[in-house]
């Protein structure tokens, strides 16, 4: 079990950031810090990917260095793909926060339920 | 000329990108860019169906590296379809914007990429690639919905972009484990992968749990639809119009790509449980999604209700898993985006001519508006799948591949869901048709209205003839199904 961990670890902080990011879209009444959670959940994923890309003493697949061990780059670029991906999502979820705190004057979900109701 | 397949993915993004940058010199550019992007678009797809009919399956590598290592596009009976269907909806969707707008640039930017996106899914058959042109989807759906200027659009389209990234993300976890076990990315190249692997390895099957979970998300099946009212009720009717169109449509046809393409009916017969939880999924969709229609008085909202039911049978076809049944769910596919299209096109020609958004204010409108409420009355009565309307070939041939394949319980269930969409569709043509209006003079139309802030007050001729156009359109759908048939059958056919 012990060995696991340490050996593992890269898999146990992606399935604990999951559930952090997880956690704090679903709990967290502040729209901020629901997409800080979308982040971390997202990181979670990028670890994830990161780690199943990486061999014990590869190197880059660049042929003629004497090297017989490499490294498939795909993972990474995948992942590189997905956190321009991330970018882009926040700042649109960051923007139409700055809409709804216009709006609503507050970024508190359930205040802004309360708002709603009143209409 | 299968570089149209990859230019169907190109075009719009270059179009979408022109409004932006001309933006500050030439006010008004962006519809005619948009339209000009949906003509070539119109004559990339038909280009593409073309060479389907004759040739079956077309393939091109992205960048000249072959698949399985570069990135493939393939169009077939299939997609198709569904790629001249993308078309057609971004040209009727931009003849009714033209008045009705939104008329900024960055609306007509986002539609171009919305567009983008969509044909990327349709074409691409590499699963990463898919995860790209599925956020690209989202992205533009969620900058879209958030077109409405009221502060809900903007929480609407908030809450739509949390639900949706957490689907998407669960998406890519799959693909991160299917990529553990097998290696590869490619469509193909993974369905003979997966089966060496095995069908009930462990990370096979987590993989299957999470990209389903995933695009179930994006497809808003009960009970992961939360984000979809909301989104479909407050964003303007031409954008309601189109993602209601496009965008679960989208989703779905990448579930029936993925299933049936990648894990293979060889999967689901290792794995039977896999098409009982979703035929069961699918029947509470189709008739809560039906109940909470019924219950809704904001007539967008009972729309919007109305989508999650009709992509439960489209889930529930996939469940069944038969040829019959995976024949109808395209051609519902194809019919739904044209009813449900110009249903919300409907109302909101109702909204900007009268201000009605509320089913107890349309009583009497079939007398001030005859054409749009026939044409109103067409689409709902297709919907419910009255023939000889497509509403009725996609699900009879859905019914009828319940009964093949034994599940008895999903065409009784098809069919009570049939009598709750009748229910909800009714009451409303019954106040259009047989109620008295209440008081005329009534006119909120201007405050009510919920385009880009624009207070267009008349329905212009444009808008109402793309309403009447898809009430015509899913009747000539409807007698010419068996053609639609003949081309989508040799495609599903490779699948069993």
């Amino acid at each position: 079990m012990i060995d696991l961990l340490t050996t593992h670890y890269n898999y146990v902080v992606s399935v604990l950031l999951f559930g952090i990011g997880l956690y704090v879209v679903m709990g967290s009444d502040n729209l901020v810090k629901k997409v800080i959670g979308m982040n971390i959940f997202q990181v979670g994923i990028f670890l994830f990917f990161v780690t199943i890309g990486y061999v014990d003493g590869g190197v880059p697949p660049v042929v003629g260095h004497g090297q017989t061990t490499f490294v498939s780059p795909l993972p990474h670029v995948l992942i590189l793909t997905a956190i321009v991906v991330g970018v882009s999502l926040t700042a649109v979820a960051l923007a139409l926060i700055i809409r709804i705190y216009n709006g609503y004057g507050t970024l508190d979900e359930s205040v802004i339920k309360e708002v709603q109701v009143d209409d | 000329m299968t570089d149209a397949l990859v230019l169907l993915v190109v075009v719009p993004i270059v179009a979408s990108l022109l409004p932006v940058l001309l933006g500050g010199r030439f006010d008004r550019l962006g519809w005619y860019v948009a339209a000009a992007m949906g003509v070539v678009h119109l004559a990339l797809s038909a280009t593409v169906a073309a060479l389907v009919i004759d040739t079956g399956r077309i393939s091109y590598a992205v960048g000249g590296f072959e698949p399985p290592f570069g990135i493939e596009l393939v169009a077939d009976g299939i997609s198709a379809p569904l790629l001249v269907l993308v078309s057609l909806s971004t040209l009727g969707v931009l003849a009714y914007a033209r008045r009705a707008g939104p008329h900024s640039n960055a609306f007509y930017s986002e539609l171009s990429l919305l567009t983008a996106g969509i044909s990327g899914v349709f074409a691409t058959a590499d699963v990463f690639n898919l995860y790209v042109f599925l956020e690209i989807t989202g992205l533009a759906t969620y900058a879209l919905v958030a077109c409405g200027r009221s502060p809900r659009a903007a929480l609407a389209s908030l809450k739509y972009l949390f639900v949706g990234t957490i689907g998407a993300s669960l998406y890519l976890l799959g693909v991160g484990y299917l990529y553990i076990t097998t290696g590869t990315l490619n469509m193909a190249d993974l369905a003979v992968a997966i089966d060496s692997v095995g069908y009930t390895s462990p990370a096979v099957l987590a993989s299957f749990g999470l990209i389903v979970t995933g695009l179930l998300v994006k497809v808003a099946l009960f009970p992961l639809h939360t984000w979809q009212p909301g989104a479909y009720a407050e964003s303007p009717d031409t954008v309601s119009a189109y993602i209601s169109a496009l965008v679960s449509t989208a989703a779905a046809y990448a579930l029936i790509r993925l299933i049936f393409g990648v894990y293979t009916t060889g999967f689901l017969d290792a794995v039977p449980l896999v098409t009982d939880v979703l035929v069961a999924l699918a029947s509470v969709s189709i008739v809560v999604g039906a109940a909470l229609a019924v219950m809704q008085s904001d007539l967008k909202r009972m729309l919007a209700y109305s989508s999650v039911s009709q992509f439960g049978l489209i889930i529930a076809a996939i469940g069944i898993a038969n040829e019959t049944a995976l024949v109808g769910a395209v051609v519902h596919l194809v019919g739904h985006a044209v009813m449900k299209g110009g249903l919300f096109l409907a109302v909101g020609v109702f909204t900007v001519a009268f201000g009605v958004r509320n089913v107890d204010d349309f009583a009497g409108l079939a007398g001030r508006a005859p054409v749009v409420s026939a044409a109103f009355a067409v689409l709902a009565f297709s919907m419910v799948g009255i023939p000889p309307a497509v509403g009725f070939v996609g699900k009879w041939n859905i019914v009828v591949g319940a009964v093949e394949a034994g599940r008895w319980s999903v065409a009784v269930v098809v069919v009570v869901s049939t009598l709750l969409t009748l229910a909800y569709f009714g009451r409303v043509i019954e106040r259009m048709y047989f109620t008295a209006p209440a008081t005329l003079g009534d006119t909120e139309g201007a405050a009510v209205s919920t385009d880009g802030g624009d207070n267009v007050t008349e329905a212009s001729v444009g808008m109402r003839s793309v309403v009447v156009l898809a009430a015509v359109g899913t009747v000539v759908l409807g007698f010419v199904g068996s053609e639609l048939i003949n081309v989508i059958q040799p495609a599903l056919e490779a699948y069993f």
